[in-house]
């Protein structure tokens, strides 16, 4: 057998992907061995789409079918939020455990330890995303989106958790530790997802509290979703606020973070 | 190309104004076994990361297989393994998975990965824990999979961080027969320790680091010559003579005499003395009860080597730190 004692100068880009790709697949066999991952992965977002539509949704919209078909692109979004962290905390992990010192030890491209780690994630949002579907459809949302709406849907539910993953990412990297990568999950997600109009119409907050709701990037973004999946409100605006936000909020926090990686 | 496999010249590393290596030279020749031996806070591990292109010099130069380190460093990667202080192991994956996982990273086909995989795991007695989790693995096996981790590339140059710290004696011996079995098929080794031991057992050569400087470099033997000398032991039968015996000693051996438990104890740098000695005192008419020439251990030039607190210790000659890590 010949192996890779022979020096190579670098890695091309398709070398690059192949090896992001098993990166991947090694973040992905993590979750057969830790079940428990697939359970947050469906799970909980059937129980935040039951509790919000049965629970809430007959006193903020007069009844649960009704709440369901504003509130669930919304739902959408928080989910894919909540599932953001997963590369920040699989990265922790191998900062901590020494196994990222192995990666950078090896002739392999700088950035396939976190790329596989995002891939993963890209593929952990659109397993979640198709099981949210399916328990709306059975809830009796029913999308007025074509094929290429819902691909789209999921396009821009990739592209804004990708951006957004950027900031636990950073914080991983900064403090080494899965657990606190879980805490600020937390403290920030939570907030941010409740304070947008994912949940709760716009028109019915206190002026200042609209003020920031109507700013924050989540509400953009779960417009751009109500949008695509119920084709009821223009696409238009929020679609290139969400775009915008994602690009802005991955050029701050992803900087920081490779700069924060490198300077290990 | 020369013969060294590792070279260094002049590295010098410092964190928020700590020194972490103040300058150092290494020369480790293809197919050997260097130890950089040191407390903690040495620079052990500091120099370990540079050579294996984790962290970059300050100053200084640093070569592996003849590539700059820095200028070179994916090359580098190519020719190297390295296994840290803290095990580089995927623990939710099982043996075989964390073995295959490296081996396609390095482009290796999947059957061909799994194959060397395989390899591996019965090279290393890992077979009946091939399909466990790494989590469910004991500190020594854990220690076998990441060596087999960092060998699956089949490195030419393999760097071990501290690689039996904690390990119980049995998974030490065992992970030396597997470093001395690699270094046999001519894989050059640089590996750190604050075991003298195991620096004895392991290495060609040996470099005393103290708070990142080079304080002593040579071979085992070498360093137990030339700098630990070797102890003379002689027991009078008869106490009255001990004065007689202290003399003599005093007369022969060039180093420090002393009179303890009814024998005297004096340094000497050249075995050659003890005939003299012997001789001298056989003239004197003094019998001996006990003689006993032996060479310093690595711990006594360890000791007189590195400035450490622990040198304050009244009894230096029973305070061995071999065993414990501080």
């Amino acid at each position: 057998m010949i192996l890779t004692s022979t020096p190579t100068r670098s890695v091309g880009p398709l070398t690059a992907l192949r090896q992001a790709m098993t990166m991947a697949w090694r973040s992905l066999l993590q979750i057969r061995h830790k079940p428990t991952e697939l359970l947050d992965l469906s799970v909980q977002p059937v129980m935040f789409t039951l509790l919000f539509t049965y629970v809430f949704g007959g006193a903020i919209a007069g009844s649960p079918g009704a709440y369901l078909d504003f509130a669930f692109g919304g739902l959408v979004v928080q989910n894919a939020l909540f599932l953001s962290i997963y590369a920040a905390i699989g990265l922790a992990t191998d900062l901590r455990q020494g196994l990222h010192d192995r990666f950078r030890s090896m002739p392999i491209a700088r950035s396939a330890p976190l790329a596989g780690r995002l891939l993963a994630d890209v593929v952990r949002q659109l397993w979640s995303f198709a099981v949210l579907l399916v328990v709306g459809f059975v809830l009796g949302f029913r999308p007025d989106a074509g094929p290429a709406a819902l691909l789209g849907a999921a396009a821009v539910l990739v592209v804004f958790t990708l951006a957004f993953s950027w900031i636990p990412v950073w914080i991983g990297v900064l403090a080494r530790d899965p657990e606190k990568v879980q805490v600020f999950g937390f403290v920030l997600v939570l907030p941010i997802t409740f304070t947008s109009n994912a949940l709760v119409p716009l028109d019915t907050m206190p002026g200042p509290l609209r003020a920031w709701v109507a700013l924050n990037p989540v509400t953009a973004a779960n417009d751009t979703l109500r949008s695509l999946l119920t084709g009821t409100t223009p696409l238009g605006p929020p679609l290139l606020a969400t775009l915008a936000w994602s690009a802005a909020v991955t050029l701050v926090f992803a900087t920081a973070a490779m700069r924060a990686l490198a300077r290990r | 190309m020369d013969d060294n496999a590792i070279e260094a010249e002049g590295l010098v590393k410092q964190f928020r104004g700590n020194v972490g290596l103040a300058g150092i030279d290494l020369r480790v020749p293809a197919g050997s076994v260097l130890a950089l031996l040191g407390p903690n806070g040495a620079g052990k591990t500091t120099a370990v990361r540079i050579l294996g292109t984790l962290l970059r010099p300050d100053a200084g130069h640093a070569r592996v297989g003849g590539l700059d380190v820095v200028a070179r460093a994916h090359e580098v990667r190519g020719l190297i393994g390295l296994t840290g202080q803290y095990a580089g192991v995927d623990e939710t994956l099982t043996g075989t998975e964390n073995l295959v996982l490296v081996g396609r990273l390095l482009g290796l086909a999947r059957r061909a990965a799994r194959a060397r995989a395989a390899e591996l795991l019965a090279e290393f007695g890992l077979v009946d824990a091939a399909t466990r989790p790494a989590a469910t693995y004991s500190g020594g096996m854990r220690r076998r999979l990441d060596l087999a981790a960092s060998l699956v590339g089949r490195p030419r140059v393999l760097f071990l961080d501290e690689p039996t710290t904690g390990l119980d004696p049995a998974s030490r011996v065992e992970l030396w027969a597997a470093v001395r079995g690699l270094v046999d098929g001519g894989t050059t080794v640089l590996l750190t320790t604050q075991y003298l031991e195991e620096a004895d057992r392991l290495a060609d050569d040996v470099v005393v680091l103290d708070r990142g400087r080079v304080v002593a470099a040579g071979t085992p033997d070498g360093l137990k010559a030339s700098l630990g000398g070797s102890a003379l032991e002689l027991r009078p039968v008869l106490a009255d003579r001990l004065d007689v015996v202290a003399t003599t000693a005093r007369d022969l051996a060039r180093g420090e005499v002393t009179v303890v438990d009814g024998a005297v104890r004096a340094t000497v740098s050249d075995p050659d003395v003890l005939p003299a000695v012997l001789r001298r005192l056989d003239e004197a008419g003094v019998h001996l009860a006990e003689v006993s020439l032996r060479r310093a251990s690595l711990d006594e030039v360890f000791l007189s080597l590195v400035d450490t607190p622990s040198r304050v210790d009244p009894t230096p000659r029973t305070a061995t730190r071999t065993g414990s890590p501080a």
